[in-house]
């Protein structure tokens, strides 16, 4: 269990890695990577039973699944500094060869990775196929998942949110990246989505929400709470407000960086206001 | 000739397999009795899956179910099976190669009377373009039973399609389904027809009237097409020096895409290819079907005609 100042000597040497990631190959998505670090830091370091030699199948582990494949950066640095390969293979990010694919996959046989996402939509599905085997396995751990709040536009989503309700599927805890913006802009701009805790209630989940979505104390908060609720007979979300961009002042407040590298200078001034606490890759 | 359905057998497969094998577990979108996966939901209510109208779902579902060591049967239409789902089946199951088993009704315009929104023809070669999968299209009851038993000991995605009407069950029930290894029905000299699926029949039809024609046609079913048996191809092509493919799918992309390119490649050699043309399907019975665009004995009775010219 780590203390919340360890979490955020943590958080901010991921956010160092996310941007350093994305710098290298002038590529990649480090808004929202930026965005989830505190959600994704906490979920690793303190929340998740999970084992860092890695196993496909993930008997008697919590899983957790990336919906929103395109923040890869968070989710490699969060994998490498939890023990789950050599935080210098972080240096290979998309690059020719690299286990590290600009989405993650299994394919490159990248421990930690158990489906591939990128394709946005589909994590969800995978997501309560997984706890559907752990109930038939008896198994009592539980599944997690994270989505883009625009990824929430897509079809499939909504088929398996319903799916999940009318079939209790309790050992599931979602989690929506609820930033207000994807890549054309701010979603109300785009596609507006509502009022996303009346659509999820609607569909019969149980809706946690917290404001707060970037501060460690507050996000480990929800997810004890909704580690409480589950088995109870309805899948959880957790709509988690985030600023996109979050801990580099000029990426936030903006969609700008949902996709986009920063330069050189742009780095140097990202990495002063992150500077180095457990040693870069 | 007894007549049944490839369908039936797959859902005779499934049952057998509920019993024997307790990894297996079924999903299914709203097409239970067309699928004909009753028994196994009577027999393993806990182990089958009713997941509505909602195929991208299902094939994530059954992606998912992988990881725990399920082996997850889909089923439903063929098109739905494929088309509809292609990039979650890209994506989750191909790209992720999850041990998902893919089982596709109504293929082909043998579905019939529902015409052509249902008949999909493009299905094996969106399925064979996929790394990692493997496409079998077995001929009757008997071998898609046998088929339905052997890809659950098959590590890996897999496409298994089969059809709606009732047609000859001639392969033997006892037969063990060897993926990727070609089956020879009957020996000749004169030309290889390289069959698959519901036209395995018509082409051993299509040997009896050739007979009379003093051509003797060496038959071969070609149940898995992919990964492709190309020795047994190979073998029988440098003895016939000409060959005729036939499906029940568009030539763009099915059986005869794949010898096309094996030939081309390998053993530069007359072609005919017997399948539907570009162009879509459309409603009546599925004898009047395969009249009408082509897929029968006496249409592959003028492509060995015409191939044989080309030696």
């Amino acid at each position: 269990m780590k203390t919340i100042q360890e979490l955020e000597s943590l958080c901010t040497q991921i956010r160092r890695d996310i941007l350093r990631m994305v710098h290298t190959n002038n590529s990649g998505h480090p808004g929202g990577s930026l965005g989830c670090t505190e959600f994704l830091t906490t979920l690793y370091f303190n929340h998740l039973n999970h084992n860092t030699k890695f196993d496909m199948d993930g008997i008697n582990e919590d899983l957790f699944f990336l919906s929103n494949g395109h923040i890869s950066p968070v989710l490699y640095s969060v994998l490498a500094r939890s023990g789950y390969f050599d935080i210098k293979e972080l240096a290979t990010f998309r690059k020719i060869d690299s286990r590290l694919q600009g989405h993650p996959t299994t394919h490159e046989k990248l421990e930690g990775i158990r489906v591939a996402t990128g394709s946005l939509g589909q994590g969800l599905s995978v997501a309560i196929g997984a706890a559907l085997t752990k109930k038939l396995n008896n198994d009592k751990q539980l599944i997690y998942s994270l989505h883009g709040d625009g990824e929430l536009q897509e079809g499939q989503i909504w088929e398996a949110v319903m799916y999940a309700s009318a079939n209790k599927v309790d050992n599931l805890i979602a989690t929506v990246d609820y930033n207000k913006k994807q890549i054309d802009g701010e979603i109300d701009d785009v596609l507006p989505m509502g009022n996303l805790r009346a659509k999820f209630e609607a569909f019969d989940w149980l809706v946690l929400e917290e404001k707060n979505g970037n501060d460690l104390e507050s996000v480990s908060n929800i997810l004890s709470e909704a580690k409480k609720q589950s088995r109870n007979n309805k899948p959880i979300v957790i709509l988690l407000h985030t600023e996109m961009g979050n801990g580099v002042d000029f990426m936030m407040g903006t969609h700008k960086w949902h996709g986009n590298a920063p330069n050189d200078e742009q780095l140097e001034i990202a990495l002063s206001q992150n500077t180095e606490t457990l040693g870069d890759y | 000739m007894e007549m049944k359905d490839t369908r039936s057998g797959f859902g005779a497969g499934l049952t057998e397999l509920g019993k024997t094998n307790s990894k297996v577990v079924a999903l299914c979108a709203d097409l239970t009795g067309s699928l004909k996966m009753n028994e196994f939901q009577n027999n393993h209510p806990e182990r089958f899956f009713q997941v509505g109208i909602a195929e991208a779902n299902m094939m994530g579902i059954a992606a998912g179910m992988t990881i725990g060591g399920k082996i997850p049967f889909t089923g439903t239409f063929a098109n739905f099976s494929t088309s509809r789902v292609y990039d979650q089946i890209r994506q989750s199951i191909a790209y992720s190669n999850k041990n998902v088993k893919i089982c596709a009704s109504h293929a082909g315009v043998t579905l019939g009377e529902d015409g052509a929104t249902h008949q999909v023809l493009e299905d094996i070669g969106m399925m064979k373009m996929l790394p990692h999968m493997t496409v079998i299209n077995p001929c009757d009851f008997n071998q898609t039973k046998a088929a339905t038993l052997a890809i659950a000991e098959h590590m890996g995605p897999v496409y298994l399609r089969f059809g709606r009407p009732k047609v000859p069950n001639f392969t033997d029930a006892n037969q063990i389904f060897e993926i990727g290894k070609a089956i020879n029905l009957k020996d000749g000299n004169d030309v290889s027809i390289l069959a698959t699926g519901h036209l395995v029949w018509e082409a051993l039809e299509a040997a009896k009237i050739l007979n009379e024609l003093n051509i003797n046609a060496e038959i071969i079913n070609i149940h898995t097409i992919k990964p492709l048996d190309k020795d047994a191809v190979i073998k029988s092509v440098s003895k016939t020096r000409c060959v005729v493919t036939a499906e029940e799918h568009m030539l763009n992309g099915g059986l005869g895409d794949s010898i096309a390119q094996l030939l081309s490649r390998e053993m530069p050699l007359p072609l005919e290819m017997v399948g539907v043309n570009d162009t879509f399907g459309e409603s009546g019975t599925p004898r009047q079907l395969m009249e009408k665009y082509g897929l029968t004995s006496n249409d592959i009775v003028n492509a060995v005609k015409k191939v044989i010219l080309r030696k």
